[in-house]
């Protein structure tokens, strides 16, 4: 199949490369891109496992064609952090509260979660249970997840109070 | 020991070893996606592997053609049973004792069955290649009913064993019959329901359900022909079983195959089995000469690797009057698809069933268990619990409630009559298990009290008048149960599979600057063992936990073992670490009292160091041991600080807890409010209450997920329903509740450090206290049992045969 070209930022970064239309994003970010972070769960945009930032919302990129995200910006798991290897608050608090085990839903549900908080900074524990909702986990039972992010939007606050 | 001062304190809590809730080392990697699970890797001229599948439940195969799907580009080999015929390899033993089709021979037996493997340069080729693969069925009839499996006029599935009148567990009756396993004592048991003031009887079906982790299976297949070494990685519960099993069937010798399980992106019994991608992928690195990729999609997942239950049970419960319960019946109807792959100990083909007389004291027990084939798909793997427990919990758990009701007793007060008193352990049960330690009146005493069960009780009263009044719609309902696990399998007298005993290992080096490197042969699939097990060695050997790298999951360098599954690895690994950490520490002794100049009977153990006694000044940390063991020629002692053990466990061992769940029914939506849910576990020595508390809460929303949603059904010709996740239900962080926990702590007698696991209670314990809870709320108007998964639509039924919708 032909391949056409595709402009994208990724995580900060300029990416042009060729890629056939048909191409899902979730697969070009893992396999061209080598960003292995976001992962598959399902293929039907059911479970989050993928989730990614596209022009500033949270996508199921196994939904997205690469070709849909031609000149978006997007942010992945690995762009999170900050440049000098400082966790997020986001995923200090996933690891000081336990909201992972196995990890595979990690990286799509600290991504969904990091975008929530700047949609609501300041959600209840419904609003962040409503707002995670297309991000199924099956380990965690999502206490530790939700007791998390309510310990990030707190010290996201406090770090913001601050400055 | 001298008076702790706080410098001890301050020593004790930088190990950060038994009973600290250290945060796990695991997360920096998680957090950042920087995991390696298996769809993570790419190596160079890597190809892709993926399954043409039956439509049909059961057709024979009249042709295939490849020659459409061969002339696509970047297609590279198409393979069907007729390929893997001169190999010996187009069927593969299971570990039940069967055998099971790796490409469909002649007939295919289950809807979505692989057929062919397609090969190619990428998976969007793969599947387009996939599509082109002509293959003309005719179709048979389909046996989906396992009640109808054994009649005379029932289809023949198997032809491939259709003469084998002797099954891997004795005799078959009929040709869809696999075995027939009994445990106890049946005629005393039907004695006891003859002379029985009160009898009740009810058939209590376990639907089919899955797994569903959510990474699916797969693997990386690289046959080195150079070295003639085969590589697999691959999402692997037990990676040493894996190699063995490999071994056997490609001849190729068991130390030119390695074995590696990276991140497992969860497990819970779907990783446990060897399946038909692993092999096609294997043989089709050793045809090309190139890695292949097989990774299976969700649809893939829920449909053709590994379901878990399908137990049709009927119980029979015999008790006085007062509810002394006198006797328990029970035969079982295992659906076990179209091969037998059940994951279970060789000389168990109902896995540990036989625990379902479970917290109870009843003087005598039976169960019968006959296992089918249908034309559904294989596996019968332990779905987060122990192999079979979940069944057998949720039987008893549920005829202890049918009985309450004929009695017209109160649940919690049945179960206090007869549940196992402190005094009786360790308690041999009618069916043989000899329980370890428990103290269960206590477990249940707490558990009643923390929800404030009378007030409950009287609030359901209250409920149930206004209802009848007409003033609310909605019932409310109480869910108890007190379960009984048994985990930890096995010693090796009574567990093997496929011949290996079921020990596990562990394998210590201390290195000379006083870090550790420690091997175990589990694999971690979210549980922590990265974090535990190095918590339980700082413990033993006084190095800090983060000094302490653990390594799991490579057969190259683990030592051997059964890997991780029903809960095993805390009370078989767990214990073979503080053993292997108890070697290290004789030999630190020795060398201590070699540098100190004493006797080694002068030395004793304080945190993490040798202490002369009565003169604590006088002492030798393990890192100053750990140095010494590698620079001085010590009279008597080789160098070095290591040590391996393999652990053989005397017994199971046998957590408990006591759950209850309070829900409230709207009848005319059938829609099913949680509204509390409280679970005491009792797992013996807590290790780490953070991760305890982690896997309470995951398992009982998988409980949750199967009491209230979760099915994989047949329609009448075999077509699967509940096969994606649009159908299958997983609970979303909205339908989950709060999940308040508590703990007692009995330790095991025989475990080195009392521990007895955990992953898997809350699911055992969890779906009876759900499903009480639904029948419960409609027990006063006449309802003693409804079939699970109590969804919205099942619920919304039970109440309109009631007559109770509007
Ligand atoms: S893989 Fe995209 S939602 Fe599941
Ligand atoms: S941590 Fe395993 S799926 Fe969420």
């Amino acid at each position: 199949m032909s391949k056409t070209q595709v402009n994208m930022t990724v995580n900060g970064n300029a990416v042009s490369a060729l890629a056939e239309p048909r191409t899902l994003l979730i697969h070009f970010l893992r396999e061209e891109m080598n960003l292995t972070g976001a992962h598959i769960g399902c293929e039907t945009s059911h479970c989050g496992a993928c989730t990614v930032d596209l022009n500033g919302k949270s996508v199921k990129s196994c939904t997205v064609f690469v070709g849909q995200a031609q000149g978006a910006e997007i942010t992945t798991i690995e762009g999170i952090a900050q440049e000098d290897g400082t966790l997020h608050p986001v995923q200090e608090a996933f690891r000081e509260h336990h909201g992972l085990q196995c990890g595979f839903c990690t990286p799509g549900m600290i991504t969904r979660a990091w975008r929530l908080l700047q949609e609501n900074p300041k959600p209840t524990e419904e609003e962040i249970r409503y707002g995670i909702s297309g991000n199924l986990c099956r380990c965690t039972g999502y206490q530790n997840i939700v007791t998390a992010i309510q310990a990030a939007a707190a010290d996201l606050s406090i770090k913001e109070a601050a400055e | 020991m001298n008076a702790h001062t706080s410098a001890d304190t301050e020593r004790v809590e930088k190990l950060q070893g038994l009973g600290s809730s250290r945060r796990r080392v695991e997360d920096a990697r998680f957090t950042q996606g920087k995991g390696n699970y298996v769809d993570d890797i790419k190596l160079p001229g890597m190809l892709f592997g993926d399954f043409v599948r039956s439509p049909y439940g059961h057709a024979r195969i009249k042709s295939i053609d490849k020659k459409a799907a061969l002339a696509v580009p970047g297609v590279v080999a198409v393979l069907t049973a007729e390929d893997l015929k001169p190999l010996n390899l187009h069927y593969m033993p299971t570990l039940a004792g069967d055998v099971q089709a790796v490409l469909a021979d002649e007939k295919v037996l289950f809807q979505n069955q692989e057929v062919a493997f397609v090969v190619a340069e990428n998976r969007y080729v793969a599947a387009d290649a996939v599509d082109l693969v002509e293959v003309e069925y005719d179709e048979l009839p389909a046996l989906v009913d396992a009640f109808r499996a054994m009649d005379g006029n029932a289809p023949l599935l198997r032809d491939d064993i259709k003469d084998k009148k002797e099954g891997a567990h004795g005799p078959r009756r009929h040709h869809n019959h696999i075995f027939h396993w009994e445990e106890g004592d049946e005629a005393s048991v039907n004695r006891a329901l003859a002379d029985a003031e009160v009898t009740v009887e009810e058939l209590i079906s376990y639907q089919r359900v899955h797994p569903c982790p959510l990474e699916t299976c797969g693997c990386v297949a690289s046959m080195d022909k150079v070295n003639g070494k085969l590589t697999l990685w691959g999402t692997f519960q037990a990676p040493h079983a894996v190699r063995t099993v490999a071994s056997l069937i490609t001849n190729i010798p068991e130390h030119n195959i390695r074995i590696v399980s990276p991140d497992i992106g969860g497990g819970f019994g779907n990783k446990v089995g060897v399946y038909p991608g692993y092999i096609c992928a294997a043989v089709a690195s050793i045809v090309t000469g190139v890695p292949i990729k097989w990774v299976e999609d969700r649809i893939e997942n829920l449909t053709a690797t590994a379901f878990a239950r399908d137990y049709h049970m009927t119980g029979r419960l015999a008790a006085k009057r007062d509810g002394t319960i006198t006797g328990l019946h029970c035969h079982v109807l295992a659906d076990h698809g179209a091969f037998d792959a059940c994951a279970d100990p060789t000389k168990f083909p109902a896995g540990f069933f036989n625990i379902c007389t479970g917290s109870y004291d009843i003087p005598v027990a039976y169960v019968g268990v006959d296992g089918v084939y249908t034309n559904k798909a294989p596996g019968g793997v332990a779905y987060r619990c122990s192999f079979r427990v979940t069944e057998a919990a949720y039987l008893i758990e549920r005829m202890i409630d049918v009985l309450a009701r004929k009695l017209d007793m109160d649940p919690a007060e049945l179960r206090l009559k007869n549940l196992i008193r402190k005094e009786q352990f360790p308690y041999t049960s009618a069916l043989g298990w000899e329980y370890d330690s428990g103290d269960y009146h206590t477990a249940m005493n707490k558990a009643l009290e923390a929800v404030d069960y009378k007030t409950l009780r009287n609030e359901q009263a209250r409920n149930r008048a206004a209802f009848d009044r007409g003033e609310t719609r909605s019932l409310m309902g109480i869910g108890i149960a007190h379960f009984t696990e048994i985990v930890g399998a096995g010693p090796i007298k009574n567990c093997d599979i496929l011949g290996l005993g079921m020990f596990d290992s562990c394998e210590i080096r201390i290195h000379p600057t006083g870090s550790a490197t420690a091997r175990l042969g589990t694999i971690s699939q979210g549980q922590g063992h990265a974090t535990t097990f190095a918590q339980i060695l700082a413990t033993e050997i006084g190095i800090p936990a983060d000094d302490i790298t653990l390594e799991e999951g490579d057969t190259d360098t683990a030592p051997y073992g059964l890997g991780t599954y029903g809960s095993r690895s805390t009370p078989v690994a767990g214990a073979a670490t503080a053993m292997a950490g108890r070697k290290i520490r004789a030999k630190a002794q020795m060398i201590a009292a070699y540098l100190l100049e004493v006797h080694e009977g002068d030395l004793e153990w304080d945190v993490d160091r040798f202490q002369v006694k009565g003169n604590p000044e006088a002492h030798k940390t393990m890192k100053e041991i750990a140095f010494s063991a590698y620079n001085q020629a010590i009279p008597g002692l080789e160098p070095g600080l290591e040590a391996v053990s393999y652990y053989d466990p005397p017994n199971m061992t046998y957590p408990f807890g006591a759950y209850v769940c309070v829900v409230d029914i709207d009848v005319d939506t059938g829609v099913t409010d949680i509204r509390s849910f409280y679970a005491l576990d009792d797992c013996g020595t807590r290790i780490n209450p953070m991760i305890i508390e982690g896997q309470v809460h995951g398992g009982l929303t998988e409980a949750l997920a199967i009491a209230m949603g979760q099915e994989i059904s047949y329609d009448e010709i075999g077509n699967v329903q509940g096969g994606n996740l649009m159908d299958f239900f997983l609970p979303t962080a909205v339908e989950t509740p709060f999940w308040q926990t508590d703990h007692t702590t009995t330790p095991s007698p025989h475990h080195p450090i009392g521990a007895k696991g955990v992953g898997e209670s809350p699911n055992v314990g969890g779906v009876p206290a759900f499903s009480n809870a639904v029948n419960d709320a409609f027990a006063h108007k006449g309802l003693t049992h409804t079939q699970m998964p109590h969804d919205h639509w099942r619920v919304w039924k039970t109440a309109q045969r009631l007559g109770l919708t509007g």
